[in-house]
């Protein structure tokens, strides 16, 4: 990696230098900025940075930078590894991570859906790993089944290894284009996306989870090696060891990611168990799960960009006796349309104290009003948890979920939380 | 399911064409006539299930191109829908479920394709897609008013001369930049889609009186704010 050719080396420092002052100005973390820069000198910047290397190219609807940091976690039992955890997860970002660590052999890069076939192509990834795919951002982002068909022709001309969710129909599909595979039964909460066949259309027996199958054309769920027992919060592995995973991210959202992390590490030659050791050092990512005490309350992060994710928050939320704060806004990176409120079931909220804020709470309202849901209105976390702080003085937790914006509105306001 | 006073809403095909917020228009129905004292059954009709004809609100919503042309073909081998609207059942159908309702539709590659058939509508593929808010005013003869939802879509629709527009676009794109939407008899479709009844609820009450009769006003709550509030964001535009 440090046999760049002289333009390509230029382009690099060019990019970091670009990088260093986007972040002295204090614009940004120079994570896409930098790799702007570079890519105007090298046009072939990322395929000449990734030689050499054992890349693992992480995508996915949700969970795509948990997933990366728990991978680049263990493999950083070998030492240093290139990674984008920044979450900038478009080429620009791809090249500036590569950049800044010349040296590293093994390298994680989350990479967002649309850009996998492309990046693919330029890195030669060892491995690409594979979650989920449900519908998310839809006024601006792929159509998730025409996603999988490019995720799927593009495997099929490459010479990667793919570690994939069996559980996802149309993750599975797409995998099942790659000429080498490993299969992990990660679950699938949010099935709305695929009750119908990837490959004819027919309407899938789903009947016995995970399972899966094709009435119509045969396609049929990969059989797994690695398998995820939520229940008992297990690992199983291919060797048929059961791993307690005793995580420090909640929920079987987080248990998924951690398997296809661990099947990922034994691809690079990790044993699960030490993988898992390693993994459990993760608590936090990029600040989401975490919590901010504020006026005396522990208040705990949630990130939900899309129904599926809400469904999984939905899932690890405190015991009912803890109020909860929704906040939903429809920028540009939330996408701008609120539709999706309506494919969540707010049902597992009735009888819990709701908040609910941000610039669509009048959508939340109507919507948690239809299913019945009590909630309460508000600007600010503050003006909660002082109304509630004024009727039960000892009061300590408060869940918050909110969507991307709205999320980092409130991580800014408690000082850009880790 | 034997309910026979109860007012019937049939859920077209929510493996297929239920993208982004469809299930919100058979929420808001059942809603709003349960509020009224109306008692309801809502039945999930699946790709693999025969369509009932005894249904008194029929739902589609919207889909990829994929689903969309296999919903259609399979509306079609059923029959069941286009038989339930020669009875003068009511349908309402957004998006791409809108699309197929009509006489032809386009594919990904603009090739027409044959539609169910009851709404006299021919739809095609616009150069740009249409991302937005939208906002339009209803025909007069349906009692007016304005609606406003969230497009996101590429077709271009005709209208023929069994149906008339549902409304005048304001704001946005909606068939063709004119009109938005077609009606005929009780068959309504419209672009805006997802959860076009919760952000309209006087439309989603034009269905049920459609349906029951005169219905008595609601108290007016979380749906109309709604509606005000993004009339008023559309417009500010």
């Amino acid at each position: 990696m440090s046999e760049l050719p002289l333009r390509a080396q230029l382009a690099s420092v060019l990019g970091r230098s670009a990088a260093s002052l986007s972040r002295a100005t204090g614009r940004g973390d120079g994570s896409v900025i930098g790799g702007r820069v570079a890519l105007k000198v090298e046009p072939d910047l990322l395929s000449q940075l990734a030689r050499g290397r054992r890349l693992a190219l992480v995508s996915a609807t949700n969970g795509k930078t948990t997933t990366t940091r728990l991978i680049s976690q263990a493999l950083r039992e070998f030492g240093e590894v290139a990674t984008n955890e920044h979450g900038a997860n478009m080429p620009t970002g791809h090249i500036t991570a590569l950049s800044n660590s010349m040296s590293a052999v093994n390298g994680v890069l989350e990479v967002d859906e649309k850009y996998l076939p492309q990046v693919l192509v330029a890195t030669q990834p060892a491995f690409v790993v594979l979650m989920n795919l449900s519908r998310d951002q839809m006024d601006r982002a792929s159509e998730i089944n025409l996603l999988a068909k490019k995720w799927r022709t593009a495997l099929g001309k490459s010479n990667t290894h793919v570690i994939a969710n069996a559980d996802d129909p149309l993750v599975a599909w797409a995998g099942l284009g790659a000429p080498h595979a490993t299969w992990v039964s990660a679950g699938q909460r949010w099935k709305e996306d695929s009750w119908c066949c990837p490959e004819c259309g027919g309407h899938l027996r789903r009947d016995r989870d995970p399972y899966w199958e094709c009435p119509e054309c045969g396609l049929s769920r990969p059989q797994a090696t690695w398998a995820v027992d939520n229940d008992s919060d297990v690992l199983v592995t291919p060797q048929g060891e059961r791993l307690k995973l005793r995580l420090n991210l909640p929920g079987d959202a987080n248990r998924a990611n951690a398997a296809i992390a661990a099947a990922t590490a034994a691809g690079y030659g990790l044993h699960p168990a030490r993988t898992l050791e390693r993994l459990r050092e993760v608590t936090s990512v990029a600040g989401r799960y975490t919590s901010v005490v504020t006026m005396g309350v522990e208040v705990r992060l949630l990130l939900a960009k899309n129904p599926a994710g809400w469904l999984e928050s939905f899932a690890v939320l405190d015991p009912p006796h803890t109020p909860v704060i929704l906040s939903v806004n429809a920028q540009v990176p939330d996408g701008r349309d609120t539709s999706w409120l309506w494919d969540v079931d707010y049902r597992v909220l009735r009888g819990r104290r709701v908040f609910v804020m941000g610039e669509r709470r009048t959508d939340l309202a109507l919507r948690l009003e239809t299913d019945g849901v009590h909630f309460e209105v508000a600007d600010r976390v503050d003006e909660v948890l002082g109304r509630l702080k004024a009727e039960q003085p000892g009061i300590t937790k408060v869940d918050l979920i909110a969507n991307y914006t709205a999320f980092q509105q409130i991580r800014t306001a408690y000082g850009r939380v880790q | 399911m034997s309910n026979t006073s109860a007012l019937r809403i049939v859920w077209i095909y929510p493996d297929l064409l239920s993208t982004y917020g469809d299930q919100g228009n058979v929420l808001i129905l059942k809603r709003r006539a349960e509020l009224r004292g109306i008692p309801t059954e809502v039945v999930r009709v699946n790709s693999s299930d025969h369509v009932p004809e005894q249904g008194d609100i029929y739902l589609l919503g919207g889909g990829e191109d994929r689903p969309q042309i296999l919903a259609a073909e399979r509306l079609r081998a059923d029959g069941g829908l286009a038989r339930a609207a020669a009875r003068g059942a009511c349908v309402f159908a957004v998006c791409a479920g809108y699309q197929i309702i009509g006489e032809t539709y386009g594919d990904d590659e603009a090739n027409p394709l044959p539609g169910v058939g009851i709404l006299d509508i021919r739809s095609g593929r616009g150069e740009s897609r249409a991302v937005g808010e939208i906002v339009a005013d209803i025909d007069p003869a349906l009692g007016g008013g304005r609606i406003t939802g969230f497009e996101n879509h590429q077709g271009r629709t005709a209208i023929g001369p069994s149906a008339r527009p549902l409304s005048t676009t304001v704001v946005g794109t909606g068939n063709d930049g004119h009109t938005e939407g077609a009606y005929q008899g009780q068959v309504l479709g419209t672009y805006l889609h997802g959860p076009a009844l919760p952000r309209n609820p006087h439309l989603a009450d034009l269905l049920l009186s459609w349906r029951v009769g005169r219905i008595a006003p609601l108290q007016p709550s979380w749906g109309e704010r709604l509606h005000e509030e993004r009339l008023a964001a559309a417009l500010r535009q």
